[in-house]
């Protein structure tokens, strides 16, 4: 149970900055994923924390203390590695078992012949073996224990793998993309797993994932990096819901948000696909993107229309994508109600709540908008 | 295939009509499936068992090299044999260089590699610098053994001497001709091995380490106890035995240095063997201590298929 805090870490590799600079405070018990595309130095970042890679500059506190220049396994932390890592010529058991020797064995007893005699080992031996059944138990891998882990599936080997990080009582997990390995049932199954587990043990996990929905239905909070730097933290909603940039709000979110080319005039009005939006912001007038959620997009009402160009029916929902007429512009939308889907190619009007509208300028950074009115943009302004 | 198909039809159809059928299908098969390892196999009878059982049947004859004619004298060749004091001699000198060079070559053959693969420049310098003696010829390295283990100017006596210590006529004394040979022996093969190792040690997970490391493996020694040593042990197996294979060839250096002297303290199997077959002509009798070797090598080859058998895979 630890407070993990990242002050200013910045790493290069051979002249590339993969990290620049990450200031972060995970808090006791928080489960934090760290979401971002391949390259963004998430996993870096997890390595740094776990100490296996050392930064160039920065400091790492694991509950107040220092632990750069300490080695990974004085920090007392487990790690779940996306390949798993287990030992393929030891059992499940011995596995699991490894980190503890390691601990509470001394080096001379954890020698094969002459360790079995000494006087401590058989009391520690037994201790060890109480405790990984505990764990095997609670990881429903009891039977399984025996089994090396060439004989074990994906996700048996990935229990296995976290009753080894479990078994030592760690301040803190850290976890590497360890469902990426996965089928897709699976790795929807481990997710609540996952959760679960960081209920029971209140523990401070640390989650590197590139897939969102991972992100979002496990953490606590999440912190999206792009480019070596970390762009937004917050809760799964919070990120959801208010991205502060717009590369957040394209890659959380599936499918993704979508983003229309809009202009801001010199009163602070919105201009978008030829039409005002209810609301106004203070930034300079110029252009600007507006990104709405594809299940904000109402069809059948609204200002706007574009034609059916491809439908995507999944059961429960289904998404239509639309091009939207006189621009270039595409953008889905999600509909909740899969019996009444418009058919390919027909014209469909479409529009927004204000409130639904994210606004970003041209660099990408959120603009503050004040809705005008709680109605919606359903008829063409008149300006 | 054909087999897994025929028990599967018969267990399934008890009807007689069903299994009077299956038979001729599964013969049709059979037939091809023959044709097709006749060329294998034929290769086989003419290169390799064809020669063995030659060797075989030599070694119960009285042939000599060039003679005429031969006489079947059944195992009198052995008898002979088993009656040599030298073929003993020979027989430990092989066994006694067998169990010097191959822990010594696996040894520092593995212990270079590890010093290779953990440092960060140079290292294909090194590695050609070990290889080097694999690649060069035994006959003409022996020569270059030859004058550095010369009793007067012979370089390792000078720097004995250097360090005030004793020096020894080293291939001319009795109690340390056979020595010399293994330490030139274990030189020769420590390239090799080191090759074998570097693949293997490359071939280890780098994962492994981290996680090793993560569990709490902090010393050098841990880590190699219960990652590298371990993850190397498919390569470990077949080291030792290529090691152990070469080491009962032991020949050239015998030749070229000792031929077997001083009295027969470095007389080696294979060369007891060129001694009677090719000095003596006794071509029978050289057959016979073929066969012996043959057998030690085969038992090396059995160790290593059970030791295989016995699961060092890994997925």
């Amino acid at each position: 149970m630890a407070q993990i805090e990242l002050s200013a870490i910045r790493k290069s590799f051979d002249g590339t900055d993969v990290l620049k600079g990450i200031d972060f405070r995970i808090a006791d018990g928080e489960f934090i994923s760290l979401v971002g595309p391949s390259g963004c130095g998430k996993s870096t970042l997890l390595r740094i924390i776990a100490g296996l890679e050392p930064q160039n500059s920065g400091e790492v506190h694991i509950d107040g203390r220092p632990v750069d220049g300490i080695r990974p396994s004085a920090r007392n932390l487990a790690m779940v590695f996306q390949s798993y890592a287990l030992y393929p010529h030891l059992s499940a058991f011995d596995n699991i078992a490894v980190p503890l020797r390691m601990r509470r064995l001394s080096a001379i007893e954890r020698l094969p012949l002459l360790g079995a005699l000494l006087p401590g080992r058989r009391a520690k031996e037994r201790h060890i073996r109480a405790d990984i059944e505990g764990i095997a138990e609670q990881l429903d891998i009891t039977p399984l224990l025996r089994r090396k882990p060439g004989q074990l599936s994906g996700g048996q080997r990935q229990r296995v793998a976290v009753g080894r990080a479990m078994v030592r009582e760690p301040l803190a997990f850290l976890f590497d993309e360890p469902l990426s390995n996965l089928d897709a049932k699976l790795r929807v199954h481990m997710r609540a797993e996952l959760a679960e587990l960081h209920r029971r043990l209140k523990a401070t996990f640390v989650y590197v994932t590139h897939d969102q929905a991972e992100a979002m239905t496990m953490s606590s909070r999440i912190a999206v990096m792009m480019g070596g730097e970390l762009i937004q933290a917050g809760t799964p909603a919070e990120i959801y819901n208010e991205p502060g940039d717009i590369r957040v709000a394209e890659f959380i979110g599936s499918p993704k948000i979508n983003v229309l080319p809009g202009r801001i005039r010199k009163d602070g009005g919105v201009d978008v696909l030829g039409t005002t939006l209810k609301l106004t912001c203070n930034a300079a007038a110029g252009d600007c993107r507006i990104a709405v959620r594809p299940e904000r997009i109402e069809l059948g009402t609204g200002p706007f229309s574009g034609t059916v160009v491809h439908l995507e029916n999944l059961g429960a929902e289904a998404f239509v994508h639309l091009a939207v007429e006189g621009t270039g512009s595409r953008l889905i939308a999600r509909l909740a109600d899969v019996r009444h889907l418009p058919a390919m190619a027909s014209s469909v009007a479409f529009g927004f709540a204000s409130d639904a509208v994210r606004m970003f300028d041209p660099a990408g950074k959120r603009i503050e908008l004040r809705v005008e009115q709680a109605e919606r943009v359903r008829e063409p302004a008149h300006v | 295939m054909s087999d897994g198909s025929m028990t599967i039809g018969a267990a399934v159809a008890p009807t007689g009509t069903t299994r009077r059928t299956l038979p001729a299908h599964g013969s049709r098969r059979t037939h091809a499936a023959y044709a097709l390892v006749t060329p294998a196999a034929a290769l086989m009878l003419v290169m390799l068992l064809g020669p063995l059982a030659g060797v075989i049947a030599l070694s119960f004859t009285d042939y000599q090299l060039g003679a005429p004619q031969f006489a079947w004298i059944g195992l009198a060749n052995y008898q002979d044999l088993f009656a040599d004091k030298v073929f003993w001699t020979a027989l430990r000198n092989t066994l006694a260089y067998v169990v010097i060079v191959v822990p010594g070559a696996v040894i520092a053959g593995l212990a270079i590699a590890l010093l290779i693969q953990s440092g960060t420049s140079l290292r294909s310098l090194y590695r050609t610098i070990y290889f080097l003696p694999v690649m060069a010829t035994l006959i003409a390295m022996a020569v270059v053994w030859e004058f550095m283990l010369h009793p007067q100017f012979g370089l390792v006596n000078g720097m004995l001497r250097g360090a005030g210590l004793p020096a020894f006529a080293w291939l001319q004394d009795r109690s340390t001709a056979l020595y010399a040979l293994c330490a030139i022996g274990i030189w020769q093969a420590v390239g090799f091995n080191m090759v074998l190792f570097l693949a293997g040690l490359v071939s280890i997970p780098k994962q492994l380490y981290e996680a090793a490391e993560i569990d709490g493996a902090s010393s050098g020694w841990a880590r190699f106890r219960l990652v590298t040593w371990p993850m190397l042990g498919p390569v470990t197996t077949f080291v030792v035995v290529i090691s152990g294979i070469r080491s009962f060839q032991v020949f050239d250096t015998v030749h070229v240095l000792t031929k077997g002297g001083p009295s027969k303290s470095t007389e080696v199997l294979i060369h007891s063997m060129y001694t009677e077959g090719f000095e003596f002509f006794r071509s029978g009798y050289a057959a016979a201590i073929t066969v012996v070797f043959l057998v030690f090598v085969l038992l090396l080859t059995l160790i290593k298929s059970r030791l295989a058998d016995r699961g060092v895979h890994y997925t």
